[in-house]
């Protein structure tokens, strides 16, 4: 697996790299990045006119739903959807069926993934046995058998003793938590957002407070414990007052924000969409607009999609019996393209680090950067390609996404883990070159 | 009366308040008045669904809701179907849109549905072909109970704009809430709403209603007093502690009307919890008009069942 990637505007923040320069791919690695490196004898693989090669993108929150509901999605589904969307590697939540609270669990995800042969696969344990809340899950063996981190998304960790317990525990390993805050009993039986919309709406509300209460709290573990947690799925611009004022004073916690929670509010919900339904819920301007201030100042970590596959048919109920959730892999890319680098919001380098180089550094695994050496993990971008969401085409197997139809600036033009082309987009002029004769 | 700029309604489905003109709701209220006359014949029946099969699909029990549209259907010759959710399959796993579906396949030309979820009269407007009238969904809307209510206002007052109205109770939980403040807000009254802080809506000021922990300021000088229904289940959730102490700082009592104008109404969409949120002397006073808003149920939903039927186009009442 040798060639030469030549023309494109590579972007590498970690080594300050942003211009035309080719990549040398060698036995799967990054051998050389260099203005005009010359070909001898190596075939050369010219990137499509107007590319962007970047190190691959790196999405730390998805569910892949196997073991247990491959009706919703697999490990080889979820992971062809992420490679279209230009993920090279994805981090997958504990809460199959069964919970991820075992070794034999994680290594059915990493044979799954590994046949599969598309992303990196990184599985993310539970924090306590099947995700109940109780008694601590064996850290030590899910670590060893290949977990990168743990988490009980899905629920937060209720108490706090046992989320200083995890941290604690878990910082032994090198392994953040992950947590999905929210405070249940505030958060109760509600399907929105608090506020005018949900009211209109008729729809029990889930306070900005049920979030925030619980970041809070783990910021103040973080900084006692000197443990990391990391905030999943940020929705609230007072969870982000407390992320700042946290790391401000030096606790160790990071956060991501979702491509829906940057883009949409309440506002969707009119009609009833259970597409526009997720946890936490889609909230109102101002945590929109303080959520994206968040991720241009550097606040927010990483984008992460919170990947959530449904079946059609679990969807199509009433809006307060539909599973929370979207589909966010092969939406990601266009929406942070079109939403965030097109407005002028962010740099390419900026969008470089919050989609590869943080979640490599937040998860502690490789990729990130195009070091010489490191696995050739490339993604190679179409910044200005018209992409229309075609539910229809959608390589997931669930198709739950309220960005049906959009039209949205920018998108992938080729994704390459460990210097194999795993996937072309057709829809871009000259893409089919990368995947070599 | 108002004279009329409409002559039917633009909507498929009656969903919601939210989804009528001023001028539609004019319309349904003169169509009313015609109905009402129905109801004053000896012979209380007209042709004009004759061959129409209407469904009454209720998922949640409401004898006084199905019932009114029941008479209503039976006045207009409509074929009615009455389904109630615990002799439906529903209770065996199948899904609303199967159900929905099958009841399809019987060639209904209407359903009048009543749930429990938000939005759930929306979801088979989506997935079937006939018209659907939402007669009650959730916390969301009832909105033939908010005509009703207008249509006796109207009768008692000879309009609505510029009246004030003050609505007092439940109003988290309410869709008869949701349905009046849309539909007053569009014909222009001054609405003042009341309730203790638990069981008022987030931002409900943004309805353009003043909102109010005062029962007193929200009754001073209304035209109608519209009092909402306690849930005795609330207690438990800690919305308020007891209904002793509800009916102590949020009850009706003929002492508080007193501050209301000295010809005001008071209303009430039932069943009442007398000794809770309102005095039975009030229930029963002078100035109820409870049970016109009854007997005005029957002859508002003739009104939408036949504006929607599309029989309007010269058709004989
Ligand atoms: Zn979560
Ligand atoms: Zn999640």
């Amino acid at each position: 697996m040798t060639y030469l990637l030549k023309h494109g505007r590579v972007v590498d923040p970690v080594n300050g790299v942003d211009g035309d320069f080719d990549i040398l791919v060698k036995d799967g690695r990054v051998a050389r990045v260099g203005r005009d490196l010359p070909a001898e004898g190596v075939p050369v693989r010219e990137v499509p006119r107007g590319s962007i090669v970047c190190p691959g993108l790196i999405d730390m929150h998805v569910h892949l739903r196997e073991p247990g509901q491959e009706h919703k999605e697999t490990v080889a589904t979820g992971t062809a959807s992420a490679v279209a969307g230009g993920f090279t590697a994805v981090a997958c939540m504990p809460n199959t069926d069964p919970v991820n609270d075992s070794a034999s669990v994680t290594r059915l995800i990493l044979e799954r993934a590994a046949e599969a042969g598309l992303a990196r696969v990184y599985p993310i344990g539970a924090v306590t046995r099947g995700s109940r809340g109780e008694q601590l899950a064996e850290l030590g063996e899910l670590h060893a058998a290949g977990c990168v981190a743990v988490s009980d998304d899905g629920k937060p960790v209720v108490t706090a003793l046992l989320m200083r317990r995890a941290m604690e525990y878990a910082g032994m390993f090198g392994m953040p938590v992950i947590d999905h805050c929210e405070d249940p009993s505030l958060k109760a039986d509600g399907v929105a957002h608090e506020g005018f919309n949900a009211s209109r709406l008729g729809l029990r509300g889930i306070p900005g407070a049920a979030e925030e209460i619980m970041v809070d709290r783990d910021v103040v573990i973080a900084e006692v414990t000197g443990g990391r947690a990391h905030i999943a799925h940020m929705s609230t611009r007072g969870s982000l007052r407390a992320v700042r004022a946290g790391k401000a004073r030096g606790a160790r916690v990071t956060c991501e924000v979702t491509p829906h929670h940057f883009t949409l509010t309440d506002d969707a919900l009119e009609g009833y969409d259970t597409n526009v339904k997720m946890n936490p819920p889609l909230r109102e301007a101002a945590d929109r607009e303080a959520l994206i201030e968040g991720i241009v100042d550097g606040s927010v970590d990483a984008i992460a999609t919170d990947h959530a596959p449904h079946h059609a048919d679990e969807k199509l109920v009433e809006f307060d019996r539909a599973p929370f959730g979207i589909v966010g892999l092969e939406t990601a890319v266009p929406l942070t393209f079109d939403r965030l680098v097109h407005t002028g919001r962010i740099s390419m380098a900026r969008f470089v680090e919050l989609l590869s180089v943080n979640p490599a550094r937040i998860l502690g695994v490789t990729g990130g950067s195009l070091t010489e050496g490191q696995p050739a993990d490339i993604t190679v971008l179409a910044p200005d390609l018209a992409v229309t969401i075609d539910i229809g085409r959608l390589r997931s197997k669930s198709k739950n996404t309220p960005f049906g139809g959009w039209s949205l600036r920018g998108g992938v033009a080729a994704t390459i883990v460990g210097g194999r082309v795993v996937f072309v987009n057709p829809d871009v002029a000259g893409a089919q070159a990368l995947a070599g004769a | 009366m108002t004279t009329q700029t409409v002559t039917g309604l633009k909507g498929k489905h009656l969903l919601g308040i939210a989804d009528l003109s001023a001028e539609e709701i004019g319309l349904i209220l003169e169509t009313a008045e015609a109905m009402k006359e129905v109801g004053a014949r000896p012979i209380k029946k007209v042709p004009t669904l004759r061959g129409k099969t209407v469904i009454n699909l209720f998922f949640e029990a409401s004898t006084r809701t199905r019932t009114s549209f029941e008479v209503a259907e039976k006045r207009l010759s409509a074929d009615t179907l009455n389904i109630a959710a615990s002799t439906s399959s529903v209770v065996k796993g199948e899904t609303l849109v199967d159900t929905a579906l099958n009841l399809e396949a019987m060639a209904p030309d209407m359903i009048v549905m009543r749930h429990a979820s938000s939005g759930a009269c929306h979801l088979l407007a989506r997935v079937c072909k006939s018209r659907i009238i939402n007669a009650g969904d959730g916390m969301h809307e009832h909105p033939t109970q908010a005509l009703l209510d207008a249509f006796t206002i109207r009768e008692h007052k000879g309009r609505i704009g510029g009246l004030k109205i003050a609505i007092i109770g439940d109003l988290l939980h309410s869709r008869v809430l949701r349905s009046n403040l849309l539909l007053l807000g569009k014909l222009g009254a001054e609405v003042w709403v009341a309730a203790p802080p638990t069981l008022m809506p987030p931002d409900v000021e943004r309805f353009g209603v003043h909102s109010t922990t005062s029962i007193d300021e929200a009754v001073r000088d209304a035209d109608v007093v519209m009092m909402l229904r306690i849930q005795l289940e609330r207690m438990q959730g800690n919305f308020f502690p007891s209904l002793r102490e509800y009916f102590t700082v949020f009850g009706m009592t003929e002492e508080r009307m007193r501050r209301a104008k000295p010809d005001v109404i008071i209303m009430h969409p039932g069943p009442m919890n007398r000794g809770v949120e309102i005095a039975s002397e009030v229930a029963d006073g002078p100035y109820s008009v409870i049970l016109n808003q009854v007997a005005n149920g029957v002859a508002v939903r003739m009104a939408v069942l036949f504006l929607l039927s599309g029989a309007s186009e010269g058709d004989q009442l």
